[in-house]
């Protein structure tokens, strides 16, 4: 943009202008480079955002997305009115609560035992055993436990018919479900969940166990003074992440454990929008159920990590 | 004194300590051992007869062996058919993840890229919010992707979690290489193709096995976009076959079986995850070496 005036401001601001042209033309290759990433985002990220809005119409696919009237929040109050809300909310929220008690503090319980192990081909050994699982897909995940705990010629109930004269149900007793749930994640994570804690132990300044053992200090006291709190900001930035994360429990294996026996104890928020939108075809009803759930997830992240700061400095944002 | 106080202190400790080192091996003996025994059981029952199978508890080596459960397996194509379209999906996929990936971190490395900010916050915002599974599966099907493979290829191109890693491996590629490819007359796609790729071998493999595996793995796309039984991955053979077929009808068993349709032997299925299984253990060392070390690098970056 070329301006005949003697107004000293405005040719500068041309003169920057024409400079940031300059460098985008010298840049061109980049930008080319650009351009497969910024489509893929533009379109498959950010389209379905879009898609989001239907949420607050009827959407009826003959119809198409502008035709379909809009229905305000009609959604989302039958969903709450719903009596399978409170259902799929206990669900979700113990089997998230669940596994905060017990597969989030295993990979670090893990990770404190494995860092004790002096010998390096052991702890080599074992870190390559432990890593497999989590390398196995869900689906052979429960594969094997369908193998393993059928009463139709599993071993584990041939070995308790033999030695205690019943065999138990464990697919589709819903006493079982969740302690199953929460097995199968414990197998699966525990041993990839160690490395991150690993990598924050080796972080740890040397000097101050050094320090620590010349003034006394035994192998437990150590593991309570020094490690212990270099470990926790780690731990509570997972922890944040986490409890945002409170209302996903992971589609894919609540589907494949999930039979019509068990589904009162296994029905949660996923495996209802799957049900609802892609078998029912019910888009706009499954949408704000989805919605519903990110925005919680939203909230909880942002309340938690205030929680975390007020309490202890350390925050992921 | 002291001397003397520090010495049995000295004692106790070790004593205490190395019983605590004795169960903490132990422990973790078990727990490594946790992690392979049930394919130990898998592969050592699917060389078992029925019988034995649904007799006995937990063995690992069979008491007669025989090979009827491999021979039934090979004699249809449905499983060879699904290895093959796995195969496919892992291949193909794999090959659009890094052609994204590593084309838009390496831009993203250049530190003075006039909206580079703006590009990585779009990023970054990502992460946190989604369109969802329904609004993404109304868009596949809007663009006519139902039951083919780029459902599977296109929605999940780029991680962004793995944008930014590959992308701090090109911001601290060394400079000087690729001036001097500048200078030789390279633009910037032939520095990139020529100088920079050949010499990050070790992050390309790293990335190329971490989506692989994902692909490999990959259950709940097909689910969702593959309708034709012909295109069914591993996953879902793997699923109708063992967990559909358990005799609870149910959600995961939506799947039409013929009225005659008998459930398949014992040894069958673990045939069947011994089959589906062994590429992964086979890849496995390799995935040790680069993953483990790519996530380290990751974390202590991230």
């Amino acid at each position: 943009m070329r301006v005949a005036t003697n107004n000293p401001t405005l040719n500068l601001e041309t003169k920057y202008r024409r400079e940031m042209w300059r460098k985008i033309r010298k840049d061109k290759w980049y930008y080319l480079l650009l351009l497969p990433g910024i489509i893929y985002f533009l379109l498959f990220r950010y389209g379905p955002m879009w898609g989001i809005l239907i949420a607050f119409k009827n959407y009826m696919p003959f119809l198409g997305f502008w035709e379909s009237p809009w229905v305000g929040f009609q959604n989302f109050q039958d969903f709450f009115a719903n009596p399978d809300f409170f259902k799929l909310l206990r669900n979700t929220l113990l089997i998230s609560f669940y596994n905060l008690i017990f597969t989030f503090p295993a990979p670090i319980i893990l990770a404190l035992l494995l860092n004790e192990v002096k010998n390096a081909l052991f702890k080599r050994t074992v870190q390559t055993l432990v890593y497999i699982p989590h390398f196995i897909s869900m689906t052979i995940v429960v594969s094997l436990t369908y193998i393993f705990l059928t009463t139709q010629g599993g071993f584990v109930n041939n070995w308790l018919y033999e030695h205690m004269g019943r065999k138990i149900q464990f697919l589709t007793d819903p006493k079982w479900f969740r302690p199953l749930i929460i097995i199968q994640t414990i197998w699966k994570e525990t041993g990839w969940g160690t490395i991150i804690f690993l990598a924050a132990l080796t972080n740890i300044n040397p000097s101050l166990y050094e320090a620590a053992i010349v003034d006394g200090a035994k192998r437990w006291q150590q593991m309570r003074y020094i490690t212990l709190p270099c470990l926790m900001p780690t731990v509570i930035i997972l922890l944040i992440l986490r409890l945002g994360g409170i209302l996903d429990t992971g589609f894919e294996q609540i589907y494949l454990m999930m039979n019509s026996l068990n589904r009162e104890v296994a029905d949660v928020f996923d495996t209802y929008v799957y049900t609802m939108g892609i078998t029912r075809g019910a888009f706009s009803y499954s949408t704000a159920v989805g919605l519903f759930k990110s925005i919680v997830g939203i909230v909880l992240i942002q309340l938690s990590n205030l929680l975390a700061r007020k309490v202890s400095d350390i925050s992921l944002f | 004194m002291v001397l003397r106080g520090k010495k049995s202190n000295a004692i106790r400790e070790s004593l205490g300590s190395r019983i605590f080192d004795a169960f903490n091996y132990v422990f973790l003996a078990f727990a490594g051992m946790l992690c392979i025994l049930p394919f130990l059981y898998v592969i050592g029952g699917s060389f078992a007869t029925e019988g034995e199978l649904t007799t006995r508890s937990f063995f690992i080596i069979p008491r007669t062996f025989t090979l009827d459960a491999y021979k039934y397996i090979f004699s249809t194509s449905a499983l060879a058919n699904s290895f093959k379209n796995t195969l496919i999906i892992t291949i193909g996929g794999t090959a659009i993840n890094l052609f994204f990936t590593v084309s838009m971190a390496y831009a993203l490395a250049k530190k003075d890229l006039i909206g580079r900010n703006a590009i990585i916050n779009m990023v970054i915002f990502c992460m946190l919010f989604g369109g969802g599974m329904i609004p993404t599966y109304l868009l596949v099907r809007n663009l006519g992707m139902l039951d083919t493979y780029w459902a599977l290829w296109l929605p999940g191109a780029i991680s962004p979690f793995n944008l930014f890693i590959v992308r701090n491996f090109f911001e601290e590629f060394p400079g000087e290489l690729r001036d001097s490819a500048e200078i030789d007359g390279c633009n910037v796609p032939q520095t990139l193709w020529y100088i920079v790729l050949p010499l990050s071998k070790a992050v390309l493999a790293t990335f190329a096995l971490f989506y692989g595996v994902g692909h490999w793995n990959a259950f709940m796309g097909p689910l969702l976009y593959l309708n034709d039984s012909k295109k069914w991955p591993i996953q879902i053979i793997l699923r109708n076959l063992i967990i559909a077929s358990s005799g609870t009808a149910g959600l995961g068993s939506l799947v039409d079986m013929p009225p005659d349709y008998q459930p398949p032997a014992q040894a069958l299925k673990l045939a069947v995850i011994v089959v589906a299984t062994v590429p992964i253990l086979l890849v496995y060392p390799f995935l040790q070496r680069y993953f483990v070390k790519g996530v380290m690098i990751g974390s202590l970056k991230g």
